[in-house]
């Protein structure tokens, strides 16, 4: 297998170059999705399935629209193709000093198990059986709240950006599409098994790699594909069962981080209901991960109220 | 011929195969002449492939829950593979060649 | 058995690097976005392989990307579409290169 890792490296390094060096910016945002297809292989590899979970969701999925969506809308506003890249050649040095010293830093690592027999000593205390989202929600659960509420922050970042200032419409361009057609037909039959899926992940993430994040990735894209074959209305902040969806995940983790106060600390969560707790969290975590998601990729309201 | 040689074979046979078939899609992708030709060559022949892949990789599974992911990700992957062929082609139609 | 899944490995790695070549060749968008489809089924074989050689997490992974792969593709036909929303579908053909030979076409 020595011969594929080095292969996939070669490809990895091959896709990220062809990403920034090309003319035309459709070919990069190509170059980019493939490129997060191989990374996610290499998490694989490196044995770090979780991650690769992520990768595989977000980076070959949900990005890719996202991306494409930008290249079109650039397209229909008649922008100019930027020009070919020429090389920076003071950020050109720069980058390559700290890459040497990135490599340098790898390579020094001394070989060891890591924290890897920490994390196991702690595991039957955190109520999960799969390391990573002990970590995730038990023994490092303030990195986590602080992501879910970035993701949010990122959102309402959207919303100043919507056509004639309406934030309260649905998110996005009017989708629409035949309705006995390929697109309708393919909304139809995927976010069934997607929903199938993204809970398994959610529930299986307690033992094995899987959880919240990757979940409610796959969950988004379900309900982004329905949205986008023209079965469903996007969601809108005008109604407040979605905003009620957005916010249950970080506010409900919040407050279960404040009653820990009663039994040590923040986020401290008492080894009896610890996988109790934990199941809560990432259920309604994934809820809200899944809708924001969505209506990022959505896009900020542009089905033009106020025109 | 035992059980587990009798799976060995298949297992060898059918990757193999599923191997073959991916190439002739790749190699279909590179040479034919047009768009069309090379979206209907990648979407019949890599399917194909992957199909045999997952059929000889299920020789070697464990546990039945295994086997049923593998038909479940050979099923989706047809059906991802089915539309995204659909509805590129019929886009690239529309556009005209550009 | 491993080495020879291994050597498939690296053969379907090939395969993947052609796809490779075809978007950075590819002259319409199509031919670049069913390059992408291409990795993405190369990766899902790639992490069945993964899978039988022992990584027992990579099927599902090779579930999520096969489930997932199909929407990069679906953002492109939606982004190509006149309006940003639309279905290549509901558009008709008109002239478009429909009925006429490579040779007939400008490239």
């Amino acid at each position: 297998m020595a011969v594929f890792d080095l292969a996939l490296c070669a490809l990895i390094l091959l896709a990220a170059t062809a990403a920034v060096a090309g003319p035309g910016m459709f070919r990069a945002v190509v170059f980019f999705v493939v490129y997060g297809v191989l990374i996610a292989l290499s998490w694989v590899r490196l044995g770090m399935p979780d991650v690769a979970l992520a990768e595989a969701a977000i980076g070959a999925g949900l990005t890719g629209i996202l991306l494409l969506g930008a290249v079109g809308r650039l397209a229909r506003a008649g922008a100019d193709e930027p020009e070919a890249p020429r090389i920076d050649w003071p950020v050109a040095l720069a980058t390559v000093a700290v890459a040497a010293l990135l490599v340098w830093a790898v390579l020094s690592i001394a070989p060891g198990p890591g924290l890897a027999p920490q994390v196991a000593g702690m595991l039957p205390r955190t109520g999960v059986e799969n390391p990573v989202t002990a970590v995730l929600l038990n023994l490092r659960a303030w990195d986590t709240l602080l992501e879910s509420v970035v993701l949010l922050a990122a959102l309402i970042g959207l919303w100043p950006l919507a056509r004639g200032g309406a934030w309260l419409e649905p998110a996005g361009p009017l989708h629409h599409a035949l309705p006995e057609g390929v697109l309708a037909g393919f909304g139809k039959l995927l976010p069934p098994v997607a929903l199938l899926v993204g809970v398994y992940l959610v529930w299986a993430g307690a033992s094995q790699p899987g959880g919240a994040f990757q979940g409610g990735t796959v969950l988004a894209a379900a309900g982004v594909l329905c949205i986008m074959a023209g079965l469903v209305r996007a969601p809108g902040m005008a109604e407040p069962l979605w905003r009620f969806a957005l916010l249950v995940g970080p506010a409900l983790f919040l407050a279960l981080g404040v009653a820990g106060l009663v039994s040590g600390g923040f986020l401290v969560f008492p080894q009896a209901l610890a996988k109790g707790i934990i199941l809560v969290i990432e259920m309604f975590l994934t809820l809200s991960i899944a809708v924001t998601l969505a209506l990022m990729v959505l896009g900020p309201p542009e089905s033009g109220a106020a025109q | 011929m035992t059980l587990d040689l009798l799976r060995a074979l298949a297992s060898y046979v059918l990757t193999g195969a599923g191997l073959g078939f991916y190439l002739a899609g790749t190699l279909g992708l590179l040479r034919f002449p047009d768009t069309f030709s090379r979206l209907h060559a990648l979407t019949k022949a890599d399917n194909l492939g992957l199909g045999m892949l997952a059929l000889g990789l299920a020789f070697q599974a464990q546990t039945w829950a295994e086997v049923a992911k593998l038909a479940l990700i050979w099923a989706l992957a047809l059906l991802a593979a089915g539309t995204v062929a659909q509805l590129v082609s019929r886009s690239a139609l529309v556009r005209g060649g550009r | 058995m491993n080495s020879w899944l291994a050597f498939v490995a690296v053969i379907l790695l090939g395969s993947l690097a052609a796809a490779l070549w075809r978007v950075w060749r590819g002259p319409e968008d199509a031919d670049r976005m069913m390059a992408a489809q291409l990795v993405g089924t190369a990766g899902v074989g790639l992490l069945l392989i993964l899978w039988a050689l022992g990584e027992k997490a990579a099927l599902d992974v090779a579930l999520v990307l096969a489930l997932l792969a199909a929407l990069a593709a679906v953002g492109f036909v939606k982004a190509t579409s006149p309006d940003g929303a639309g279905d290549p579908e509901e558009e008709s053909p008109d002239a478009g290169t429909l009925g006429t030979t490579p040779d007939e076409r400008t490239p």
